[in-house]
């Protein structure tokens, strides 16, 4: 739903410059639903046209060829989204080429334009909408409705017809951040010819970037080199920015490498990965003369799918693939074939079980697999006032089930230390800061 | 001649080309039951008598006979057999399985041997083939007993093999047609006295004149007769006498066995109350000492009895040795399973192999005493320490009672003290123990669940997987998890313009599957949720093994409800008061109960999906829709000659829609800040000490459950319900207006059930329930505009037989389940059943069904 109005003078050149006349109700037939344009002014002074989509939320879930939808109880049908972006096209397609029968030096000029969108999600909030139209020169006005991301959006500014569609076009979605349909390579041409001129400047351009292309990494960082190319730096030996953070050391690798570095220390051969998520532990490990086998485990079938993948296993057929293999299985049921390892790994594990299941898997480990050396690390809660936008008392991720203080784990650790003959010690693992610890705390078992 | 052998053993026919074997073995035996090399070269080769394959057949001779034994089955093995190299593996796939190797022996003249070859067209073999197998056969004879062979008969002529009769003979420890009911006595140890009391008190009648048994009754005893205690040689000519008199049946301690070989003049090592005997023995004749000999020597090593349903041995007995007879069965049923190890007493350490038990019979043994009888997966010791001064003990079976009697002294110290070791450190029975934990072997890849009186529940894999992970990330303490509720149907479809559902079709359904009255309860709109909850924190922990306070409060997925244990706890303290002010603890004498609820309000556990789902629909619905509205409307007044009153008709309608959408779901929906804000609202109860009551009809359940709920009625929620009479059209009607007043007044709807809780129709068990919700309520899950008619009428297409089929199957698996806590079995069997129905659930079918 929008509703585009100019009091440009005189405003019905706006029926010219879209190409559709104001005395006629305008139909397209889009495969979600209906779209109509009806221009509710035409006058000289003013002149307004509303593009109302009809959109229809049982075909949503029944149709074939939609995406994902799977609620009858949608906010599709009502909110600002590709379905909008697709409806544009369709009606405006020639108004947005820049072309203009009947008013060419008016097409390429800025007239006063307002937009009206009753209602759209924000991704992002009030800010980031702002952030992304304010650049551009509109004037923002917004009104929350409710308390969630839901608002609705006046855009206000002096622009090019043809332009202002294609913000709009790009735009929607990416705040929305959703898109109804599946992303791929012609996505990122897409954008590219929607963009021209306007998006490699566009101060959130690799937020823009990011979301159109639905989050693809990969498709992700394809145009965004294209984009650094496009700003007349071809030559440039430097990385763009996205893909130099990338490959920085952050706080997941060096957790990474040292519980790899700490299992290399222990001697272990025999290696038991639990909760091994996507590979990245075991292909740290898999290298290694010194380990022989190891098992992956892990609860998410789908993980592992992806660690399979990942680490190309029944791919490549070697000697160092052939020491993996990953098992679906979980930490609170016991399990005979994972019993007699050296070396087991949590890595980020624990704070994803309920407190009240840890005697189970504290069991299950210690008790029963038994390895002579066990490597445990989770979120350092004391560390997590320095992280900004985490809100107090609020958990790193919506799985963790709780965060721990370094006397909490320790304490922990103890105890089960005392249980299950173990002994132990507690180490940080990222930059200490003052008083408050390293991000992430480890603790190495052996007996 | 006639062959008797065993009917599992495995027979291995013994001769050369040419001697009859094949013959023979398809006159006497079933096809399948033979196993042949000349077929397995055939299988692999296409031609069965291609030498160079010989290898790879007996290969595949050996896997077929390993696969046929290990399910118990009668085999036959049709190849030469003449040299011992050949037969080796043969005796030994018979050990691994513990089926009893025969030998039948062709001795058939060279001559006819080497004629029947010649005839053949197919197979040209030299003259010396046969003269060699002649000779090995020859010479094999004399050594097949001492290859192990338990049973051998040479076949002396021709003749002979033609006119053979073979009988099939059970195993002696095969008593399965012995339905008891039985008294089965633990270690007797030479203790007379405590022996003829506790035989007295279970009713038998022994003097030396008169020996009787009550009412049909047998004693089983396990074995131990002698050693340590006061009178061995006079407990084991009892035990003889009422065996004889067919009063009893007896399985050999390793005490009777030793005693055996002392007496039957091996050197055996004189000790742990041997001595005692042999003193007792001094007195007697040495014809008494031959009597006692013959008689312990006589015992077998184990009985499968009742249909196979009970097993009594010694030290016990694993599954795969069940029923089967070889040297590694008696061993175990005398002494156990052991790991070569000694502990800190000197005394062997036993592997805990009733701990890795998951046979169906349940396995009576005594051996190892223990302060109280000790139940572990199906198996139960009743050894109770007699000698040492604790008390003999009786299992009447299929009754599950025991019967004691103390110790009159204390006549030997034992070397280890008698303890559960498994219940030192933790509160509660060994079996609970053992169940703080359970194996992933019971819970992953595809799971057969037998539901009495349904039939067997099929869990496919996939389905296991993602019950396994939901039950791994956001499960309770499985403990908890006795009962996870089923899925419920709604009725099909109603014909009525403006109605999705109607609560005519339900009707119809039950009166057309033959239940003559139904009960009609207001559904209310929350949290499905199942709660336990206990008189006392010490009734919880003995009946649930966790030291849990007063209960819990469950998810249908498994998952605890509160997030706050103290918020729970108070509510259940408020139930468990309720429940003990209406008499509800001593009327049922229980003192637990699991019971099924709905706790609202349904904002409690909804928060997330209000807020990211529902409220932004209604916002965004309302501002589109009317910014759609106002500028149709301007539309209109432009273009006079433009027709937009159909369209302007549907925006009011879908505005009116979207209003009508919020109101339903924020009814459901209020503040919750102290305990008083959540209301609990029981509707069935579903199991207490010693019953599952799913054989009570609903009028019960409603009525018993109302009791405790006015007694706090500021978080007990009534549930408005009706009995209606589905032969009387007024009731039925009256049950509609009901329906519709209430849904119209924003009530979810109705949820309706046969009156007794399982109805038995035409074709079987028949739906439990079938929800009717409301006509405003349904905007909750078709959306805002279901009602318009072309939605409606695409929404009146769906299909209800897939989710009928799952409510079914969860039903059943969930009563299944409670039965079996109920029955005190192991938590494995209790947590297939939730972990069934969590795995059912993944199933894909419409979530808004």
């Amino acid at each position: 739903m929008l509703l585009i109005r100019t009091d440009y003078r005189p405003a019905t050149d706006l029926g010219f410059l879209l190409h559709k006349h104001p005395g006629r109700m305008h139909v397209a037939e889009m495969p979600f639903g209906t779209a109509r344009l009806l221009f509710t002014e035409a006058s000289d002074e003013a002149c307004a046209v509303a593009v109302i989509v009809e959109i229809d939320p049982i075909g949503l879930v029944r149709g074939s060829g939609t995406n994902g939808q799977d609620q009858y109880v949608n906010d599709r049908p009502y909110v600002a989204s590709s379905y909008l972006s697709s409806t544009l096209v369709e009606f405006f397609s020639t108004a947005m080429s820049g072309r203009s029968k009947e008013r060419p030096e008016l097409a390429a000029i800025p007239i006063p334009l307002e937009f009206q969108i009753p209602a759209i999600r924000c991704r992002g909030g009030e800010g980031f909408l702002r952030s992304l139209f304010e650049p551009l020169g509109y004037v923002v006005t917004c009104e929350p409705l409710g308390s969630g991301s839901l608002f609705a959006v006046t855009l206000k500014g002096e622009v090019r017809i043809a332009e202002a569609l294609l913000h709009l076009t790009v735009l929607v979605p990416v705040l929305d951040d959703d898109k109804h349909y599946f992303v791929d390579q012609t996505e990122i041409d897409k954008l590219f010819r929607r963009g021209a001129g306007w998006l490699s400047a566009h101060p959130k351009s690799e937020e823009i970037t990011r979301r159109y292309l639905k989050h693809q990494g990969r498709l992700t960082r394809e145009a965004l080199t294209r984009l650094a190319e496009l700003d007349g730096f071809p030559e440039t030996e430097e990385e763009p920015e996205f893909i130099a953070r990338q490959d920085r050391p952050n706080l997941h690798d060096a957790r990474l490498d040292t519980v790899a570095a700490e299992i290399i220390a222990s001697g272990a051969s025999r290696i038991l990965d639990l909760g091994c998520g996507e590979g990245k532990l075991i292909q740290r490990l898999m290298k290694s003369p010194q380990i022989s086998e190891i098992v992956g485990v892990d609860i998410s079938v789908q993980v592992l799918e992806s660690a399979k993948r990942r680490l190309r296993l029944g791919e490549v057929m070697d000697k160092v693939h052939e020491k993996v293999r990953l098992v679906h299985g979980s930490l609170t049921y016991r399990d005979q074939a994972l019993s007699g390892y050296d070396a087991a790994a949590l890595v980020e594990v624990i704070e994803h079980l309920d407190a009240y299941r840890l005697e189970s898997l504290g069991k299950v480990v210690f008790g029963e697999m038994a390895p002579k050396t066990v490597v445990v690390t989770t979120p350092n809660s004391e560390y997590n006032v320095l992280f900004p936008g985490l809100a107090a008392g609020k958990f790193r991720h919506p799985d963790h089930r709780f965060e721990w203080t370094r006397a909490q784990f320790n304490a922990w650790c103890e105890d089960l230390g005392q249980r299950w003959g173990y002994r132990f010690r507690t180490e940080p693992v990222g930059p200490v800061f003052e008083d408050l610890g390293a991000p992430t705390q480890m603790a190495v078992f052996s007996r | 001649m006639n062959v008797k052998i065993p009917n599992l053993s495995l027979v291995v026919l013994i001769g050369t080309s040419g001697s009859g074997k094949s013959t023979f073995a398809r006159k006497q035996f079933l096809p399948t039951e033979t196993v042949s090399s000349d077929q397995c070269r055939s299988l692999i080769s296409d031609n069965e008598n291609d030498v160079t394959v010989t290898k790879e057949a007996f290969e595949l001779v050996h896997y077929m006979i390993a696969k046929r034994l290990k399910l118990g089955k009668f085999t036959v093995v049709d190849a030469t057999n003449v040299q011992s190299s050949a037969r080796k593996p043969l005796v030994d796939l018979a050990k691994q399985f513990h089926v009893l190797p025969v030998a039948i022996v062709f001795k058939v003249p060279e001559s006819v041997c080497q004629q029947r070859n010649d005839q053949r067209t197919d197979r040209n073999m030299g003259g010396h083939v046969i003269r060699n197998q002649n000779r090995d056969l020859l010479q094999s004879i004399r050594s097949l007993k001492r290859e192990g062979f338990r049973h051998i008969f040479v076949l002396d002529s021709v003749a002979e093999i033609d006119s053979v009769t073979i009988e099939r003979t059970p195993l002696w420890n095969d008593r399965r047609s012995d339905h008891g009911p039985f008294d089965i006595i633990g270690d007797v140890h030479g203790c007379l006295d405590e022996l003829l009391e506790l035989l007295h008190q279970l009713g038998y009648t022994v003097t030396d004149s008169e020996l009787s048994a009550p009412d049909g009754r047998k004693a089983v005893f396990l074995g131990d007769l002698v050693d340590r205690g006061p009178a061995s040689p006079q407990v084991v000519l009892l035990v003889k006498r009422m065996v004889e008199a067919g009063l009893a049946i007896g399985v050999p301690g390793n005490h009777d066995s030793k005693l055996v070989k002392k007496l039957s003049g091996r050197d055996v090592n004189i000790g742990h109350g041997l001595e005692q005997t042999l003193e007792q023995l001094s007195h007697e004749t040495p014809a008494v000492h031959r009597e006692i000999r013959e008689f312990l020597d006589s015992l077998v090593s184990h009985y499968v009895l009742d249909g196979g349903k009970l097993v009594v041995a010694h030290a016990g007995m694993r599954e795969d040795m069940q029923g089967r007879g070889s040297g590694a069965v008696r061993d175990f049923a005398l002494y156990g399973e052991t790991t070569g190890e000694t502990d800190e007493f000197g005394l062997p350490v036993r592997v805990k192999w009733a701990e890795e038990y998951r046979g169906s019979a349940m396995v009576v043994y005594g051996h190892t005493p223990v302060p109280q009888p000790k139940f572990l997966n199906n198996t139960v010791c009743i050894d109770t320490g007699c000698v040492f001064g604790g008390k003999l003990t009786a299992l009447r079976y299929p009754e599950m009672e025991f019967v004691s009697v103390d110790a009159k002294e204390t006549y030997c110290e034992p070397v280890r003290p008698v303890v559960s070791p498994d219940s030192e450190e933790q509160f509660g029975t060994a079996q609970q123990a053992h169940d703080s934990l359970l194996d992933i072997a019971d819970v992953r890849g595809r799971q057969h669940v037998l539901c009495d009186g349904f039939g067997t529940v099929i869990i496919p894999e996939e389905n296991a997987a993602a019950a396994m992970e939901i039950m791994s990330r956001f499960g309770a303490d499985p403990r908890w998890l006795v009962y996870l509720p089923p899925t419920m149907s709604p009725a099909e479809t109603s014909d009525l313009p403006d109605y999705l559902v109607h609560p005519a079709e339900v009707l119809s359904y039950f009166r057309k599957q033959g239940a003559t009255h139904v009960v009609a309860e207001e559904k209310h709109m929350g949290s499905r949720s199942v709660v336990v909850v206990g008189k006392d924190a010490e009734a919880i922990r003995r009946k649930f093994g966790v030291d849990g306070g007063l209960g819990v409060v469950l998810s249908r997925s498994g998952r605890r409800f509160f997030d706050e244990i103290e918020l729970e706890q108070a509510l259940l303290a408020r139930l468990s008061n309720a429940m003990d002010r209406a008499g509800f603890w001593s009327d049922l004498r229980t003192d637990w109960a699991v019971l099924d609820t709905e706790l609202m309000p349904w904002n409690a556990k909804a928060q997330q999906l209000i807020q990211s789902q529902y409220a932004p629909v209604r916002d965004g619905a309302t501002a589109s829709l009317s910014a759609r509205r106002d500028w149709i409307a301007a539309a209109a007044a432009r273009l006079p000659e433009v027709d937009l009153s159909e369209l302007q008709a549907k925006t009011d309608f879908q505005l009116d829609a979207a209003q009508r959408f919020g109101e339903a779901f924020s009814r459901y929906c209020w503040p919750v800040e102290k305990l008083e804000d959540y209301k609990l609202a029981p509707f069935h109860i579903l199991a207490t000490e010693g019953a599952v009551h799913f054989d009570k009809n609903h009028e019960w359940h409603m009525q018993t459950i109302a009791a405790f709920g006015a007694e706090d009625a500021a978080v007990l929620r009534a549930t408005p319900w009706r009995k209606v009479d589905l032969s009387n059209a007024e009731e039925c009607e009256s049950l509609i207006d009901w329906w519709i007043t209430h849904t119209n007044a924003g009530g979810e709807g109705m949820v309706i059930k046969p009156l007794d809780f399982i109805h038995k129709g035409k074709n079987g068990m028949i739906q439990p329930a079938l929800k009717c919700r409301g006509r405003e309520y349904l905007r909750i899950i078709y959306g805002p505009e279901y009602l318009l008619p072309e939605n409606l009428e695409r929404l009146r297409k769906r299909g209800l037989s897939k989710k009928r089929s799952l409510a079914l199957r969860e039903f059943n698996l969930g009563l299944e389940g409670l039965r079996r806590f109920v029955a005190g079995q192991p938590l494995r069997k209790v947590h297939q059943c939730a972990f069934g129905v969590l795995a059912l659930e993944s199933e894909p079918v419409d979530p808004r069904l």
